[in-house]
This record gives C-alpha cells, sequence and structure tokens, in this order.
C-alpha cells in the first residue's frame, strides 16, 4: 500500500530503525506460522490422525484474531506514519474479507455436494448433479420470476413516494407532524408488519379490512387464497414498509433543488405540469436511480414477510427466492441443494445489478 | 348604504377557489396517508386491550365501544395486576428483549466504529491494496449491501457449528456488523467528505498526530452523521429476522424470531400477539417519533451529492 495525492498532504519524517522492521516482520511471520501450526494440529485432530481432544476450532479462531491484532500492530511499527493511515481501514477490511470470503468459498464448496443434515450420511461431493436438480425445479424458476414482479413493483411505489415527498415539500402546517407519520411504517420489523397486517387486518372473519370490503359489498373477501391477490397483498405490505425510505430520499433530494429554478421556469410562463416535467423530474433524476437502485437491493432481500404470512402458498405464488430457501433449509435440511440456489441467486443479481448499475450510469450523464 | 366598488374580477375569485380546492386536495392526500401509515399501529395498541368478542364485534374506539381490557398484557405478565408475580413468559419475553439490545446495541457500535474509521480513512487518503485503488475499496465494502443474507446463511451455520458460536449472541453480533457496515460507510464517507482538510491541516501543525485529529476534533464534528448511521444500524438490526431465526435456537433468539414464533402457534389469541408484537416494535416507534430528524439526515446523506 502506498499513499501519494492524499487528500490530506502530510510531510512526516519517519526514521524507522532496521531493527524495528526485522521485529514488525517477524511479529507477523511468526504468528501468521502460530495461525498455520494450530490450524494443521486441529486439522489433524478432526480427521483423527492424533487425539488432541479439541472440543472445536475456536483455538484456530483465537490464533486468527491474534495474527489480525499483530498484523495491524505490525503496520505501524514498519511503516511508522503511512502505517497509522492503513490502520483506519485495515481492520474492516480483515473484518469483511474474513466474514465474506471464507463463508463463500465455503458456500461454493458445500454447494456442489449432496448434504442433507437430516441423513446421517453427511457431506458428498456430487459435481453438478444439484445444478441438473435446480434445472428441472419448477418451484426455483417461479420464485425467480416472482422476484421480477415484486422488483417492477418498485416502479409503483416510486411514483407514490414521489408523490408523497413533493407534498411534503408543499407549503403545508405541520410538516413535522406528517413526516413522523409517514416514516413510522420503516422502523416496525417485518415480522410484525406480518402480523399486524398479514395476519389480522387482512384476516378473512373479522379483519377491519375484510369487514370494510364487506360493508362495500364484496363477498366473501379472502386475500391469501387466490395466487394473484396474495402476491399483490405481500407486494402491498412490502411497499408500505419501504415506501418512507424512498420518499425520504426523495426528499431531501427535492430540498436540494435551488428555489430560483422553479420561479424562474414560473416567470417564463410555466404551469405546475410543465415546471415539474421540464424542472423537477429531470434534476431529479440522480436522486430517484440512486433511492431505486438501493430499494431494488432491499427488494432482492424479502422475505421475513412472507416466510411469516403466506410460507409462499398458495402453491408457491408468493415464494421469493430467499423465503423458497429459506423453507429448503429449514424444513427440508437440503443444505446442499439449498446452498446452490443460494449462489445461482447471488450471480445472477450481480450479473442484473451490475448492468443495471452501467444502465443508469449512461441514463444519469446530464442530456441537457 | 354604502355599495362595493371595488370587487375581484372574475379571474381573481376563480383563482382563490382553485387554490382553496388545491389545498383541500393536498391535506387530503396527506391524511388519508398518515391514516395509512399509522392505522396498522393504532389496531394493534387497541387490539392489545380487547377481549375475544370486542375482536369479533370489530370494535375499534376504546371507551366508546368496548372497554379496555388487561386480557393480551396479563398473558405476556405485564398488565398491572400480573407485574408483581411470577411470570414464565414475562421471564421468556425480558430474555428475548434483552438479546435483541444486547444484539442490535452492539453490532451498531461495531459498525459505527469500524465503518467511521474506514470511511475516514477512504476520504482522506489514497490506499492501494494490490491493483485496488480507494474508488475500488469503497466499491468492495459497498457492493456488500447487495450479498443476499441467503447467500451466507447455511455457511455461517456450519461455520458456527464448528466454532461453537451457534445460537450466540456474539455469532448474531457480528454477522450483523457485516450486513450494517456498508451503510455506515456510505452515510459516513459522505459526513467526511463535506469537512475540509484543514481542520486537521491546523491540529497536525499543532502537534497533534493523525488519530489524535481523528479522535478529538473530526468525530465531535460528524457526530450527527455517526448518530444516524447508529440509529439505521439500530433499526436494521432490531428487525432482522432471517439470520436470527436461522442461526439461534433456544439461547440467543431475538423478539423478531419470538413474535414469529408465536403467529403460528397460538393462531387466533389476538390480544396477546397483539401485546406482543406492540411490545416489540414499541422501542423503535420511540426511536423513530424523538430521533425522527437523525433518521431522515442519515437517509439523504449520499441521495445528494
Amino acid at each position: 500500500m502506498s499513499s501519494e495525492g492524499d487528500r490530506l498532504h502530510v510531510v512526516t519524517a519517519d526514521d524507522i530503525s532496521e531493527q524495528r522492521k526485522r521485529f514488525g516482520k517477524i511479529l507477523v511471520w511468526g504468528s501468521a506460522g502460530l495461525l498455520a501450526f494450530i490450524a494443521i494440529l486441529q486439522a489433524a485432530d478432526q480427521s483423527g490422525w492424533i487425539d488432541l481432544g479439541f472440543a472445536n476450532w475456536r483455538p484456530t479462531l483465537y490464533a486468527y484474531i491474534f495474527w489480525g491484532i499483530c498484523l495491524c500492530a505490525s503496520q505501524v511499527i514498519t511503516r511508522g506514519e503511512h502505517g497509522k493511515r492503513t490502520l483506519f481501514v485495515l481492520p474492516a477490511t480483515l473484518f469483511v474479507v474474513s466474514m465474506v470470503v471464507f463463508p463463500l468459498l465455503f458456500g461454493l464448496v458445500i454447494a456442489f455436494s449432496d448434504w442433507n443434515l437430516a441423513s446421517p450420511d453427511g457431506r458428498k461431493f456430487n459435481g453438478i448433479d444439484n445444478l441438473r436438480q435446480m434445472w428441472d425445479d419448477p418451484f426455483y424458476w417461479n420464485a425467480l420470476r416472482n422476484m421480477v414482479w415484486y422488483t417492477l413493483a418498485i416502479i409503483v411505489e416510486y411514483a407514490i413516494a414521489f408523490g408523497l415527498a413533493l407534498l411534503l415539500n408543499a407549503e403545508i402546517r405541520a410538516r413535522k407532524f406528517f413526516r413522523v407519520a409517514f416514516l413510522l411504517p420503516l422502523m416496525l420489523s417485518p415480522v410484525a408488519v406480518s402480523w399486524m397486517i398479514g395476519k389480522s387486518m387482512l384476516e378473512n372473519r373479522f379483519g377491519p379490512v375484510a369487514r370494510l370490503l364487506r360493508e362495500l359489498g364484496v363477498e366473501n373477501p379472502s386475500f391469501f387464497s387466490s395466487p394473484e391477490i396474495a402476491q399483490l397483498m405481500i407486494m402491498l405490505m412490502d411497499a408500505w414498509t419501504y415506501i418512507p425510505f424512498m420518499m425520504i430520499m426523495i426528499l431531501a433530494g427535492l430540498q436540494a433543488i435551488p428555489r430560483e429554478l422553479n420561479e424562474a421556469a414560473r416567470v417564463d410562463g410555466a404551469g405546475a405540469w410543465t415546471q415539474f416535467w421540464e424542472v423537477t423530474f429531470p434534476l431529479m433524476l440522480p436522486v430517484s436511480i440512486t433511492a431505486i437502485l438501493i430499494r431494488i437491493i432491499f427488494k432482492l432481500k424479502l422475505a421475513d414477510i412472507i416466510i411469516n404470512v403466506t410460507s409462499g402458498g398458495p402453491g408457491g405464488a408468493t415464494d421469493s427466492v430467499t423465503s423458497f430457501i429459506f423453507r429448503e433449509y429449514r424444513d427440508r435440511s437440503n443444505v446442499g441443494y439449498g446452498t446452490l440456489l443460494a449462489i445461482v441467486y447471488l450471480v445472477i443479481i450481480v450479473i442484473a445489478m451490475t448492468l443495471l448499475i452501467k444502465a443508469a450510469d449512461r441514463w444519469m450523464r446530464p442530456r441537457y | 348604504m354604502t355599495t362595493q366598488i371595488f370587487h375581484d374580477t372574475e379571474a381573481d375569485r376563480t383563482f382563490r377557489a382553485k387554490r382553496i380546492s388545491g389545498r383541500i386536495l393536498i391535506y387530503g392526500i396527506l391524511i388519508v396517508w398518515a391514516f395509512i401509515s399509522i392505522f396498522p399501529i393504532y389496531w394493534t395498541i387497541t387490539t392489545s386491550f380487547k377481549m375475544a368478542p370486542d375482536v369479533m364485534k370489530g370494535n375499534m374506539v376504546p371507551w366508546w365501544d368496548y372497554i379496555p381490557k388487561w386480557l393480551g398484557w396479563r398473558s405476556l405478565g405485564l398488565s398491572p395486576d400480573t407485574i408483581a408475580n411470577e411470570s414464565t413468559v414475562r421471564e421468556e419475553f425480558l430474555k428475548r428483549f434483552w438479546n435483541s439490545t444486547v444484539v442490535a446495541v452492539s453490532a451498531s457500535t461495531l459498525a459505527v466504529v469500524l465503518g467511521s474509521m474506514t470511511a475516514y480513512g477512504l476520504s482522506r487518503f489514497n490506499y492501494r491494496f494490490g491493483f485496488m485503488r480507494n474508488p475500488d475499496i469503497s466499491f468492495f465494502f459497498l457492493s456488500q449491501l447487495i450479498l443476499p443474507p441467503v447467500v451466507l446463511a447455511l455457511p455461517f451455520l456450519v461455520l458456527y457449528k464448528s466454532l461453537a458460536m451457534l445460537d450466540t449472541r456474539i455469532g448474531l453480533i457480528l454477522l450483523y456488523t457485516l450486513t450494517v457496515l456498508p451503510i455506515v460507510i456510505w452515510i459516513m464517507r459522505d459526513q467526511f467528505g463535506s469537512i475540509p482538510t484543514e481542520l486537521e491541516e491546523a491540529a497536525l501543525v499543532d502537534g497533534l498526530s493523525i488519530w489524535g485529529a481523528f479522535l478529538t476534533i473530526i468525530l465531535p464534528i460528524a457526530a450527527p452523521g455517526m448518530v444516524a448511521s447508529f440509529i439505521l444500524s439500530l433499526v436494521l438490526t432490531w428487525n432482522e429476522y432471517f439470520f436470527a431465526a436461522l442461526l439461534t435456537s433456544s439461547h440467543a433468539t431475538t423478539l423478531p424470531v419470538m413474535v414469529a414464533s408465536q403467529t403460528g402457534s397460538q393462531g387466533i389469541s389476538w390480544w396477546s400477539m397483539a401485546a406482543l408484537s406492540f411490545a416489540a416494535i414499541l422501542p423503535l416507534i420511540i426511536i423513530g417519533i424523538a430521533l425522527e430528524r437523525f433518521i431522515i439526515k442519515g437517509m439523504a446523506a449520499g441521495a445528494v451529492k
């Protein structure tokens, strides 16, 4: 790591003795050696060559943490001022790498094996059998298709959020009250929401919504028995929680638009609609795209409400990929297959998001 | 008798009518949406004080069409007449509540500490890890947001099992820190970017080290951003269900898991479910009302450049 052309220029005269450098190096390599030694010992113990009576892999974990600390310390010891700068980023990097990269590699191994926690056989490598099974699994494809629908619902959410943000940005009284009221759904846990709305308010007999519909003349309202309506209900509940999120980002964007622009447009004779369409909306494009991208990311994780309200039913009509895999783990303990599905999902997401971000980037370039 | 000489012209009168109808429309929509936002919460609170007949009859307004009863809260052991007695349900509830608090607060703290350091470093210095430069490192951190929880869930299940960290709070804390870290870095990078570097330069000239300047000069200025990111992390970690459901079983289960496990088994015992749900969302409602401007600030960061 080097640091030239920093925003913050600091002239440092570091004079680090050879001895100090050597000490730093010994520290890193020594602790790395210790880590390797313990890991090998544990591996040997695990495979039964020698019996040291380790209950779990904790010792390796401790050695790993110790190595991490030594690595951070040695940065300062060997590189002085530059090392201190590295120290800002190094802990988080080590943390994320060890928490993401290792499990992902590990997940890859699991994904290509036949492993059911319920069966006594343990893990067996089975090549691409899982892939083949996935190819023929209509429920997984169905879940993926549902995700497309769920994601498309964001367009409607965005329109509503934009409208609300415009209203909150208008000259109104009690703005703070409305802002807090609109924000509240975001604070609620999806699990609580799934009970509050999905299980009680949308209950067929006594729920207030069913009662209201009956007043309006709907015979036997039911919300989770037909596939389309069930899916719509899930979309509505999810939208209810996350519209405030988009609304606030858009509101922040609206407040950053200089008032003069709209005033100038009005002087030039633009009506409210033209003002919105020709001034506000184009200026809001970057914020909108950021908000939508983040919303998509959150939407792709949609699961809690589905797991708790419909558990995928009726007939998988409301399943999201996450809730489908959750049930694969929970009910069938089919970890090998479930992990493969998850990794395929990750690949699809990464490709789709990259394309989206690229497209958004091109789009955001001002056209005017 | 004097007659009015000056009259509003026809155009003026339509303008005013238009304006008034516009106002009515705006407030109408605002009130309708406020109702949509608040009604489920109101419904939950009132239901927790209902009895079975009240639920069936669809009574809505306390003291007007039904008499509030402590039934739901009694089943949690939190009503006035049971609060002094022993209650296993209450103990269970308090244990979950405490777990949730510990996990959410520690994960958020850890994420804010790590995230602030990283964001500061990235906003001030140019790094190079192999081929990765600053934008790549930023992207590396932010891209963790895309990672769906399902991908990590199973490897962690196996990993934690071999580390004896399954069903422990520390396991959840580490995982939650990972999930909120990108958001913290995102907010804090924006925050530090808006602080002029002259401040540190002055501090360095005065003899502080770079860490001294960071801790004593910059962090206090960046406090609003830290509060905002802390609260956002708190909301996300408090509400997290997926990992908690898979990685905990009896010791470290959090409130959402408890709420979810009750929905299936209790079926129609609405009052106690309502009480439980309400108890689970209450802390965040309070935070939401009290610290609303920080939340808004946090989410606005990064949206506007």
